[in-house]
């Protein structure tokens, strides 16, 4: 049963209807949509300054997957502590983080939310509960058990969440981390993020089942396999799960089927997209916008209309477009910065 | 036939030759169906050679590494390709703990004759987790081949010879080398045994000592240091591990002094472990002056393009230190 919605949700064509929202909280939906919005003009405006040469490093861009975040951060804290991967922009702003201090961050400079050390791909924001995004494949997964791990030796009711893709479970960390999560009891939340590709990879050319909810059976994980563009879907799923684990009764697991827009690395759609990629496919997969069906779920409902939502955008893109002239115009980081922070103790260097 | 090359066309005709002339030879890793993970270093070689020996991967370093020794010690000839170092990392068991042992372990009866490429793909503000230069980790461990070719010739004609070695080969090629360019000659196979340090450009003022791009920007100072009246000396060491020295002592007590040039960090390098081994072997009256090493700063790449810049070693740096070493 689970691989039979799996299976009509990897096919574009369907699932493009309107979020249903009934019975939904509206400040939620609110925030869910202006959430959203704001990560897609991130990323929009990061995919212009990339293209236009503003920024030197790489940039993976989630743009068509806000609703992952957008809809598991709506039931997390500040303290709880989230990991991500080299495709974190998303998780990042959702938990909360100042899209000026992004910006500056992928622009290399001191204001940085890295403190321009770590660029697009080394992500941190503890305030928020972010406790870092790194691009080694799966190389936060088993941190983020240790993280829940500490939270229940500390007696609170925090969890640990690691956001994960589907490449990253092909990696032998993250089944080591189910198995010990679960054995352990550890509060942690696991999120796939299946958008169907590892950089060029169709998943059928690197796992014999596409959905990767398997291995949360195999470790005795409860899990729900979602819509990941639609936030509502996402929203109910992971506030039962994280409701659960808060209560003491070990780790789960989601998975949630989205698709990228961009290629693998930076603003184009035409590059790195991959093996069995075609246009046709992404603009199949433009029509699950999960904001636009946000939004007309929202319009059916009654609950706004389009001028409504033409004024947040814009709105929008006026808050994105400040925060990145900001970001511009900050200071690079000083070349002492090279060897006064590679030990937190003391800054100490011997050159 | 266009005997033109460049460093990553280079290993290419490599590639092709092992696996046109060698049914034993296949290779396995990620983005080998993709034009854009390793350059143009493997270019079409699916195509020619089929996806049965050409394997693109799941992102499981761990498990293709164990898969490529088994496959080695069952009689195969495989090529892991790794298009960074730091991925390789996961695959450090089947590295460090099997491939290395098992010769030595299994009293010399086991060949788990794998060819690991590790690729060297560094700038761009990739940082701290892209990368990585870790030769002299591996060349710490007995039992591995660590390769590190500067030229187009040993870019093909090394990754030929670390592919036929019955031993594990730890091959590392470097993105800031691709371009380079070279004619070479028909290919002749070699015994990776007796590879050794090779002398680059003849010099009687000082010996600089260097491999892979290290030894690139050796050659660019060289030059440089040549307008200025200064004649170096400059061995690229070709092999790493295991590691002769005896062509560097002698240029050593002929010059007097020693720079050496490594792309990896200071602290246990492997410019230390050069100049340790000449100091071991020459007279305490041989330096003029202690000799010197070039290497990265002990700490991670960064990203941001200012600490870049002040990060990695330059031509105008191995200038500069030549001058204070000379005068
Ligand atoms: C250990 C490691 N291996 C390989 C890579 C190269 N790499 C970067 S992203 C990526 C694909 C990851 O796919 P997935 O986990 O599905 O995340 P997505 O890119 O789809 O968000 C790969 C193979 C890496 N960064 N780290
Ligand atoms: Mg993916």
């Amino acid at each position: 049963m689970p691989d039979d919605f799996f299976n009509q949700l990897s096919d574009p064509a369907n699932f493009q209807h309107p979020v249903n929202v009934t019975g939904q909280d509206k400040n939620l939906l609110f925030n869910q949509l202006e959430s959203m919005l704001h990560i897609r003009e991130a990323e929009s405006c990061l995919a212009t300054g990339k293209r236009d040469g503003f920024i030197g490093g790489p940039v993976h861009l989630g743009v068509g997957q806000e609703a992952v975040a957008v809809g598991v951060a709506g039931s997390l804290r500040k303290s709880d502590k989230v990991f991500g991967a080299h495709r974190s922009h998303s998780h990042v702003l959702a938990m909360g983080a100042d899209v000026y201090r992004l910006f500056a961050e992928v622009l290399g400079k001191e204001t940085g939310l890295s403190r321009g050390m770590g660029g697009s791909m080394h992500l941190w924001d503890k305030p928020n509960g972010f406790y870092g995004a790194v691009p080694i494949v799966s190389g936060t997964v088993s941190l983020a058990v240790g993280a829940g791990l500490a939270a229940k030796l500390q007696g609170s009711k925090d969890i640990g969440v690691s956001f994960l893709g589907d490449g990253a479970v092909e990696e032998g960390v993250v089944h080591e981390s189910l198995n010990l999560a679960r054995i352990l009891n550890a509060p942690v939340l696991f999120v796939v993020e299946n958008n169907l590709f590892a950089s060029h990879m169709h998943i059928s050319l690197r796992q014999p089942k596409a959905s990767t909810a398997r291995f949360a059976a195999a470790n005795d994980l409860p899990y729900e396999i979602v819509d990941g563009n639609d936030a509502v879907a996402v929203h109910k799923a992971a506030a039962k799960l994280i409701a659960n684990i808060r209560e003491g009764r070990g780790p789960a697991f989601i998975e949630a089927i989205t698709y990228r827009w961009y290629g693998h690395v930076d603003w184009r759609e035409d590059i790195d997209v991959g093996v069995n990629r075609s246009s046709g496919d992404v603009s199949a997969w433009r029509k699950r916008d999960p904001i636009r069906r946000l939004a007309d779920g929202m319009i059916q409902a009654g609950l706004c209309n389009d001028t409504f939502i033409s004024e947040l955008k814009s709105r929008t893109q006026q808050t994105i477009s400040n925060a990145w002239q900001r970001a511009l115009a900050d200071p690079y980081p000083s070349s002492s910065a090279l060897l006064t922070r590679v030990y937190a103790s003391t800054g100490e260097n011997r050159g | 036939m266009d005997n033109k090359y460049n460093y990553g066309t280079a290993m290419l005709a490599a590639f092709e030759y092992l696996l046109a002339n060698y049914p034993e030879v296949f290779v396995i890793g990620q983005g080998l169906w993709s034009p854009w993970y390793v350059g143009n270093s493997m270019t079409n070689l699916e195509k020619k050679f089929g996806t049965a020996r050409v394997i693109d991967t799941p992102v499981s370093e761990s498990a293709c590494t164990g898969a490529a020794v088994g496959a080695a010690l069952a009689g195969m000839k495989p090529i892991v390709v790794h298009p960074r170092i730091d991925f390789m990392l996961y695959a450090m068991d089947a590295i460090v703990n099997q491939a290395a042992k098992w010769s030595h372990m299994f009293g010399g009866q086991a060949s788990p004759a794998v060819t690991i490429r590790g690729i060297i793909n560094r700038g761009g503000e990739q940082g701290a987790q892209h990368s990585q230069a870790l030769q002299a980790w591996f060349a710490h461990i007995p039992g591995l081949r660590v390769v590190m070719p500067a030229t187009v010739a040993d870019a093909r004609d090394l990754l030929i010879s670390s592919v036929l070695s019955p031993d594990p080969v730890l091959f590392i090629d470097d993105r800031w080398l691709y371009d380079l360019e070279d004619t070479l000659p028909p290919i002749v196979e070699h015994n990776l045994a007796l590879a050794r340090p090779q002398c680059l450009q003849a010099g009687h003022d000082l010996t600089i000592v260097a491999s892979g791009y290290s030894t690139r920007l050796a050659l660019n100072a060289g030059q440089k240091l040549t307008g200025q009246g200064i004649s170096a000396e400059i061995i690229d060491l070709r092999v790493l591990n295991p590691f002769y020295p005896e062509l560097i002592v002698e240029s050593v007590e002929r010059t007097k002094h020693l720079l050496v040039i490594d792309g990896g960090w200071r602290t246990c390098g492997v410019a230390g472990e050069v100049i340790a081994s000449v100091v071991e072997r020459v007279s305490t009256s041989c330096f003029k002056k202690p000799p010197i090493r070039i290497t990265l700063p002990d700490a991670p790449a960064p990203t941001s393009k200012v600490l870049e810049n002040a990060y990695y070693p330059t031509v105008d740096l191995i200038v500069n230190c030549v001058n204070k070493l000379m005068h």
